[in-house]
């Protein structure tokens, strides 16, 4: 076992070294531009891409012609908003979008409403799902898109996207989901969702940084976005820019080694996952935040009351995990997926994101649970609160100087 | 971000963890900060007749900066005059552990414990509060 151990696979992963044997000829002998259509370098590396955009296309359920190669999914996520915004302003100028989403369509979202468009931030309940009843009374004939994510990237609730997608559709509206944290990883089909773009990462599957994809619709009804990266007209026009053949060729490898293991890896992952909570959550006063049955099989978000969660990652240095903690910010704020769930400030900067992945053994697992139990019940020995808790004075009966 | 090697000391043996009877006249006790702002710290100071602290106890909720800045506190007041107690600027405290400027308010609150800790003992004993002029950046 080496220490640390990566538990923040919601971050990023490690690539899947099959990926990289994958990518690796495309650095030099397979160098060539997949524009160059009059030379055989040029052939090449277009194969290498044609065929990763089929294995793509194939792990959501699309035909080849509907993904878009990006950069990432904050620039798929970008290109769909603000694509779509452009694109069919004559027809509404509405979005309807939620609170716990990524800032990468929070903030697009911002921009379009710069632009002059309309953004409505649906709430979430309790346990991070929407309602979708108030979503269908926030729908409008302006609304042209509601994007809402697939999986949550903090807590990993997944939402109810058929029941989305439906409705945006009943009122004619585009149903747009950002799956970064759910292609790959729960079965995801675009067709049966009812998903007209989709935005996913490479990163987030085994595969390389910088590379992700757009999926948009091409077939009942036909999407189309208005490019953001103006230039050499790739992608169909909707993105232009040399293709990052090696990245795309790793990013294909990926989805197809996600296609093949995906169901047996969720299963297992998901296996430790619940005894990483069942045993983290025998510490009293602990918490798993979101809903646990609508949820990621490999993540796991617990607030551990009375300690801080920047000041326990310090106790566990031998794990990398993340905190909904922010004490390094001037603003100090803690996650903002926290407290869209209704959680205090106090429970929201007690938090940790445990992360599974791949590589993650049971070994591991038990070794995080030893460490994460040794550390909090350490800070609880260390923390004010935590003797208040013991003693029985209500925390919220004491007047706070707030700083 | 990456932790001095005092913050690290401090944090992972801290000095003088604990409670002293806050009713007693000889203890004084600072609770500053809030939970919704991710730090509290308690500091309490144990006063002999000639009001030198004999003693000093913390408990801290918060960040690693947060509580080596009180465990470090604590290590200063023992042994030193109310006078001397009140002295303690936060940025000696900077200083000592290297704290970069976005934990500086760590080191603030355990200045602001630390005086809260006195003037406690002080109305405790019939003193008036010292209000502190000073203003943190």
């Amino acid at each position: 076992m080496n220490i640390p151990i990566y538990l923040d696979n919601n971050a990023t992963t490690p690539m899947d070294p099959r990926v990289l044997e994958a990518m690796l000829p495309y650095f030099n002998e397979k160098f060539g531009n997949a524009a160059s259509r009059n030379h055989a370098f040029g052939w090449v590396a277009e194969e290498g891409v044609d065929y990763a955009r089929e294995q793509v296309a194939k792990l959501i359920g699309a035909s080849d012609k509907e993904i878009i190669f990006t950069s990432g999914a904050t620039e798929s996520d970008n290109l769909a908003i603000k694509g779509v915004f452009e694109m069919y302003k004559d027809k509404g100028n509405h979005i309807i979008t939620t609170v716990t989403e990524h800032k990468a369509v929070l903030d697009a979202c911002k921009h379009v409403e710069k632009l002059g468009g309309k953004v409505t931030y649906l709430p979430v309940k309790e346990d991070g799902l929407i309602d979708l009843a108030e979503l269908e009374s926030n729908m409008t004939p302006e609304t042209i898109l509601v994007s809402i994510m697939y999986g949550n990237n903090e807590i990993g609730v997944i939402q109810p996207v058929k029941e989305i997608a439906a409705i945006a559709h009943k009122h004619g509206a585009l149903f747009m989901t950002d799956a970064t944290q759910a292609v790959g990883k729960i079965p995801v089909d675009v067709n049966a969702d009812g998903i007209d773009l989709l935005a996913l990462s490479a990163h987030k599957i085994y595969g390389p940084k910088g590379v992700g994809a757009l999926y948009v619709r091409r077939k009942g009804p036909r999407v189309k976005v208005t490019a953001q990266m103006d230039g050499g007209g790739h992608e169909r026009g909707m993105r232009s820019g040399t293709l990052n053949v090696p990245g795309i060729v790793g990013l294909g490898k990926a989805c197809e080694l996600c296609g093949l293991e995906m169901e047996s890896e969720a299963k297992r992952l998901s296996t430790l996952r619940d005894k990483l909570q069942k045993e983290l959550t025998v510490l009293e006063e602990s918490y798993v935040n979101g809903n646990v049955e609508h949820r990621l099989p490999h993540v796991a978000n617990i607030s551990f009351k009375y300690v801080e969660g920047e000041g326990l990652m310090m106790a566990m240095k031998d794990l990398a995990v993340s905190s909904g903690s922010a004490c390094t910010s001037a603003s100090l704020e803690p996650s903002y997926v926290l407290k869209s769930l209704g959680l205090s400030d106090d429970l929201a900067h007690s938090s940790i994101r445990f992360g599974l992945g791949r590589f993650t053994t049971e070994e591991e697992v038990d070794y995080a649970i030893e460490v994460t139990k040794k550390a909090v019940t350490h800070l609880r020995e260390l923390s004010p609160l935590w003797e208040m808790f013991k003693e029985g004075i209500d925390l919220n009966s004491i007047e706070w100087a707030e700083h | 971000m990456a932790y001095s090697d005092k913050v690290i000391d401090h944090y992972t043996n801290p000095r003088n963890v604990g409670t002293l009877d806050k009713s007693s006249h000889k203890v004084g006790t600072g609770l500053v900060g809030a939970p919704e702002c991710g730090d509290v710290m308690r500091l309490q100071i144990q006063v002999d007749d000639n009001n030198v602290i004999t003693d000093a106890k913390f408990k801290t909720f918060g960040c690693g900066s947060a509580i080596a800045s009180s465990s470090l506190a604590t290590e200063w007041l023992k042994g030193k005059s109310i006078d001397d107690a009140m002295k303690i600027d936060n940025m000696d405290i900077v200083e000592e552990l290297a704290l970069p400027p976005v934990k500086i308010h760590c080191s603030v609150l355990a200045e602001d414990a630390i005086k809260a800790a006195i003037n406690d003992f002080r109305v405790k004993n019939g003193l008036a509060p010292i209000a502190s002029e000073k203003v943190h950046h």
